[in-house]
């Protein structure tokens, strides 16, 4: 019951903020994502005491089922959901936009798929979820935003949906190949399990492509600093922290369970393009000078640091992904909301534009170098334990590279706090470039930013918070 | 049978009416509350064939054979009869002095449906094509004024009384090779009955009924046709037309011609292909709307195609559902279609500012087109391809061909979604958009949602 909550809040709240006509649906929006936020808690501490599951018939003709299952990564990354969802909410607060109606329901109908996305356990139902996180996602991005918006959230949609085509027609395919014609996780499992060596390896592709492109994994990661930057800063948060997921999750319970051999025999390859992207990213964020491409190449080398533990296939590289999901949400939400507060104040992203901000909004810089530390993951934030165990897992991969991989990725973190550091010390330090008046943190703001930071310390110093829950 | 006669009956009343009724209005609702009494009497019927146990039932020397499935394709054909003639009266009467004619012609085109989704005999198939088609012919043409409206009459005429000349000769060759007219007495395992004849009388009417359908490589006459003319009528060639000739195709290929399958599988598996590739390709490249509505019912026939080629019940089951999610989506196109001044994509821009509901039934029928999930789109088009994938082998190529083509044709769908919500305009409407349409426009995207979260309601029980 909690797990049907948990889509049904965001899902019925979202449709009725279509009807609101004022600017009300602020409190009526942040309202839901409380309620989402204290269901996720529940479902986090009840699933300790039991694996939760929601089972109802859907189609039966069909053999689907409208089933949920909030295994230990799931609920995980449902309580990410709604925490980041809050947290926009919180730091969208005093930014005007128009269509707040539309706004906030598009949002909350997105919050339902992501989160669906997570619980399903019925192959239709997830790539039901799928489409339906993806469908708002491009309507927000469309509607609000810089001015090339149309044609790159387009280029956006386009390389989704043809991977979402591709995965399509691999679900039918393992769909009669399944006993007893049922989506159930199980038997999904068990007719993936059934095809032989080459047929796997042709399918791996089929679904690795969709779910390679929501994350993105070098080459398929082109449409993702246009669209990062184009959309407006709450979509692009939605895109970075929450849909890079569902690529990262869907990789990790839907592929290397259900298509072992072709996942054995593309391990190597997928490892090295994550590699090509780690240290290509790395190298194209020390030359951006906008904030939001920045941030957004950083993202793909965070990404391809976790893709690449997924497929090292070690326990100790398991559980870092799933810390590191979570840390990697929060970091990035934080570091938007930082980004979208400079772009409020200056009315410019552009680093050539902006320094010594320390002198004029001291705590906007405090938060800005407390998330750029857990950003290149320096010890005490949670980002540092994470991916120690990222590295753990690479190195205890059977891959016979392994080290060199290990190494090469290494290489990714050491760039990562270079351009971050500098990027702090061109925006917050140096000679005040900029002398407009500005204020500091709003209250919003700071809420917003506590919410990020208490996480990124607790989780930093006792990551068990995550890890007791779950077992 | 009864829904046959009624709406034969029908036809002539309406015509009739014309000379005492002079009231376009009046014929209008005359045509609608026949068209409700059409529906009642298809689900009378309905419930009679349920009732027995789902036996079919064979009149006239076994010449038409009624079974659930063939009433219940029916039913839906008269609903969205009904549904078109509620959505879209006023362009009718906008059309020409003729109401009561109009009306009439759609009542025989429902005979030759009818005809078409319950024939068991080769000449009752040839009839139900020829009574579809006529009234097609001078609805294309019933824009007298318009040139453009005479030439898609006169072009539809005269390449379709050519194809209508292949079918018959694909009927005289079948016949000269079984040496009957009843579908479900056609032995192809008899000695020497597979030969030149039969196959080549089985790729006359691949050819004759292709033609029918759209699809390529016969397809040309549709954008002419459709573009020319009027935007009412073209709703009509394009959904109710399209999906009784295509049930019709269904019946002989997977009743009849199913067991020598390998000899003309092949034949329309590059017919598909072709009309995927170039309905898609083709759309991409329209200015108007109402062009690239032409093309997509050609892609779409595509899609189609794929419950010939499957030859199984699943197959079935997928007509059916994707039958009415493409008849109801593009009736609500067309209808918005027919609403705008200006056929072309800017006419579109800003109407989700000017019209918020039309423009969100609109994007509910341009995602339903395009096959995303939680529309009806996604069950028809995945029930399609589940029915080939179950056939296997080279098929399968054919799926993830048509996957991509699906993927193809996201853009020339989403062209008329961002003009509608995320450009700048004044889209211009010639009638005003009363809460009757409103209302109705909320039940075709009722049913499109419907059925996309529970396509059971529509298919589980035939």
């Amino acid at each position: 019951m909690l797990l049907i909550l948990l889509i049904l809040i965001p899902l019925l709240t979202g449709l009725l903020s279509f009807a609101w006509k004022n600017n009300s649906v602020k409190g009526w929006a942040l309202l839901s994502t409380l309620a989402s936020v204290f269901v996720a808690l529940v479902a986090f501490v009840a699933q300790k005491g039991g694996i939760l599951v929601f089972d109802a018939p859907w189609i039966p003709s069909l053999g689907a089922r409208f089933s949920l299952d909030a295994g230990g990564m799931a609920t995980v990354l449902a309580l990410l959901t709604a925490i980041v969802y809050l947290v926009i909410f919180i730091a969208q607060w005093n930014k005007p936009l128009e269509n707040l109606n539309r706004f906030f329901g598009l949002m909350l109908l997105s919050q339902a798929g992501i989160t669906g996305v997570f619980l399903a356990n019925d192959l239709l139902l997830f790539y039901f979820f799928w489409e339906l996180a993806l469908i708002p996602v491009y309507f927000l991005a469309s509607t609000w935003g810089e001015e090339k918006r149309i044609q790159t959230i387009y280029k956006f949609f386009v390389y989704t949906f043809f991977g979402s085509m591709m995965m399509l027609s691999a679900i039918i395919y393992l769909y009669l190949h399944t006993e007893t014609l049922s989506f159930d996780y199980q038997s999904i499992m068990a007719a993936g399990k059934s095809l032989d060596f080459t047929k796997q390896q042709v399918l791996f592709w089929f679904v690795f492509v969709a779910f390679a492109v929501k994350m993105p994994i070098f080459p398929f990661h082109t449409w993702q600093p246009d669209t990062y930057e184009q959309a407006a800063m709450p979509v692009t948060i939605v895109l970075s922290a929450l849909m890079v997921k569902m690529g990262l999750f869907a990789t990790f319970k839907w592929l290397i369970p259900v298509l072992p051999q072709g996942v054995d025999f593309w391990s190597n390859t997928v490892m090295i393009l994550c590699i090509i992207g780690i240290i290509y990213a790395s190298i194209l964020a020390f030359v951006q000078t906008d904030l939001k491409r920045l941030v957004a190449y950083s993202s793909i080398a965070h990404v391809g640091l976790m893709c690449l533990a997924i497929f090292a296939q070690t326990d100790a590289g398991n559980n870092g992904v799933l810390l590191q999901m979570f840390n990697h949400g929060i970091n990035i939400t934080g570091m938007w909301i930082l980004v979208a507060m400079i772009e409020h104040r200056y009315h410019t992203r552009d680093m050539r534009e902006l320094g010594g901000m320390a002198s004029v909004a001291p705590t906007m810089v405090i938060g800005l170098v407390i998330i750029a530390f857990a950003n290149i993951a320096l010890p005490l934030t949670n980002a540092f334990v994470g991916e120690f165990m990222l590295f753990h897992g690479i190195f205890q991969s059977a891959n016979p590279h392994h080290i060199l991989y290990m190494v090469l990725a290494g290489t990714g973190i050491v760039m990562g706090a270079v351009y971050t550091l500098n990027m702090v010390q061109k925006v917050a330090y140096g000679p005040l470039k900029n002398t407009m008046e500005v204020s500091d943190v709003s209250a919003n703001e700071l809420i917003g930013l506590m919410i990020i930071i208490a996480l990124v310390i607790v989780v930093g110093v006792y990551p068990d918070i995550i890890f007791g829950m779950i077992g | 049978m009864k829904p046959l006669i009624a709406a034969g009956i029908f036809g002539i009343i309406m015509m009739l009416s014309s000379v005492f009724i002079k009231e376009k209005r009046q014929s209008s609702t005359l045509a609608i509350l026949l068209l409700f009494a059409l529906v009642g009497i298809n689900v009378w019927e309905l419930a009679q064939s349920l009732q027995s146990g789902g036996i079919p039932t064979y009149l006239f020397n076994d010449m038409l054979r009624f079974d659930p499935y063939s009433v219940w394709f029916n039913t839906i054909l008269s609903s969205l009869a009904l549904l078109y003639g509620l959505m879209n009266r006023k362009h009718i009467e906008a059309v020409g002095k003729y109401v009561g004619e109009y009306y009439a012609l759609l009542f025989f085109i429902l005979v030759g449906g009818n005809m078409l989704n319950a024939y068991n005999s080769l000449l009752i198939l040839f009839l139900g094509i020829e009574i579809i088609s006529i009234p097609q012919y001078i609805l294309a043409g019933s824009d007298k004024k318009s040139l453009k409206s005479s030439e898609a009459s006169l072009k539809y005429l005269l390449t379709g009384s050519f194809s209508t000349g292949i079918m018959l000769m694909g009927i005289a060759l079948l016949y000269g090779a079984m040496g009957t007219f009843d579908i479900s007495q056609f032995d192809f395992g008899a000695d020497g009955s597979v030969n030149l004849m039969s196959v080549a009388g089985i790729l006359f009417l691949v050819i004759s009924l292709g033609f029918k359908v759209s699809a390529a490589p016969m397809h040309f006459w549709t954008p002419d046709v459709y573009d020319g003319a009027p935007t009412t009528f073209t709703t009509i060639m394009a959904t109710i037309v399209k999906s009784a000739v295509f049930v019709g195709f269904m019946r002989l290929f997977k009743d009849s011609f199913s067991s020598i399958s390998p000899d003309w599988t092949l034949v329309v598996a590059i017919v598909t292909a072709l009309t995927l590739f170039i309905g898609n390709i083709t759309a991409v490249f329209q200015q108007s709307v109402k062009r690239m509505l032409a093309y997509s019912s050609i892609s779409q026939a595509g899609f189609m195609l794929f419950a010939i080629l499957a030859v199984n019940a699943t197959g079935m089951q997928g007509m059916i559902l994707y039958t009415l999610a493409y008849s109801v989506a593009t009736i609500g196109m067309f209808t918005i279609v027919a609403k705008l001044k200006d056929f072309t994509y800017d006419g579109f821009n800003g109407l989700a500012q000017k019209e918020p509901f039309l423009a969100f039934s609109a994007a509910i029928f341009l995602m339903s087109l395009a096959g995303i999930p939680l529309t009806g789109g996604f069950f028809a088009k995945y029930y399609m391809l589940m029915s080939v994938m179950r056939q296997g082998g080279w098929m399968n190529v054919l799926v993830v061909f048509a996957l991509l083509m699906a993927a193809v044709s996201t853009y020339y769908y989403f062209r008329v979604i961002w003009a509608m919500y995320f450009k700048k305009g004044n889209a211009e409407l010639i009638c005003n958009v009363s809460n009757y349409d409103r209302f109705l426009f909320g039940i075709a995207t009722a049913i499109i949602i419907v059925l996309g979260i529970f396509p059971n309601f529509f298919i589980g029980w035939v």
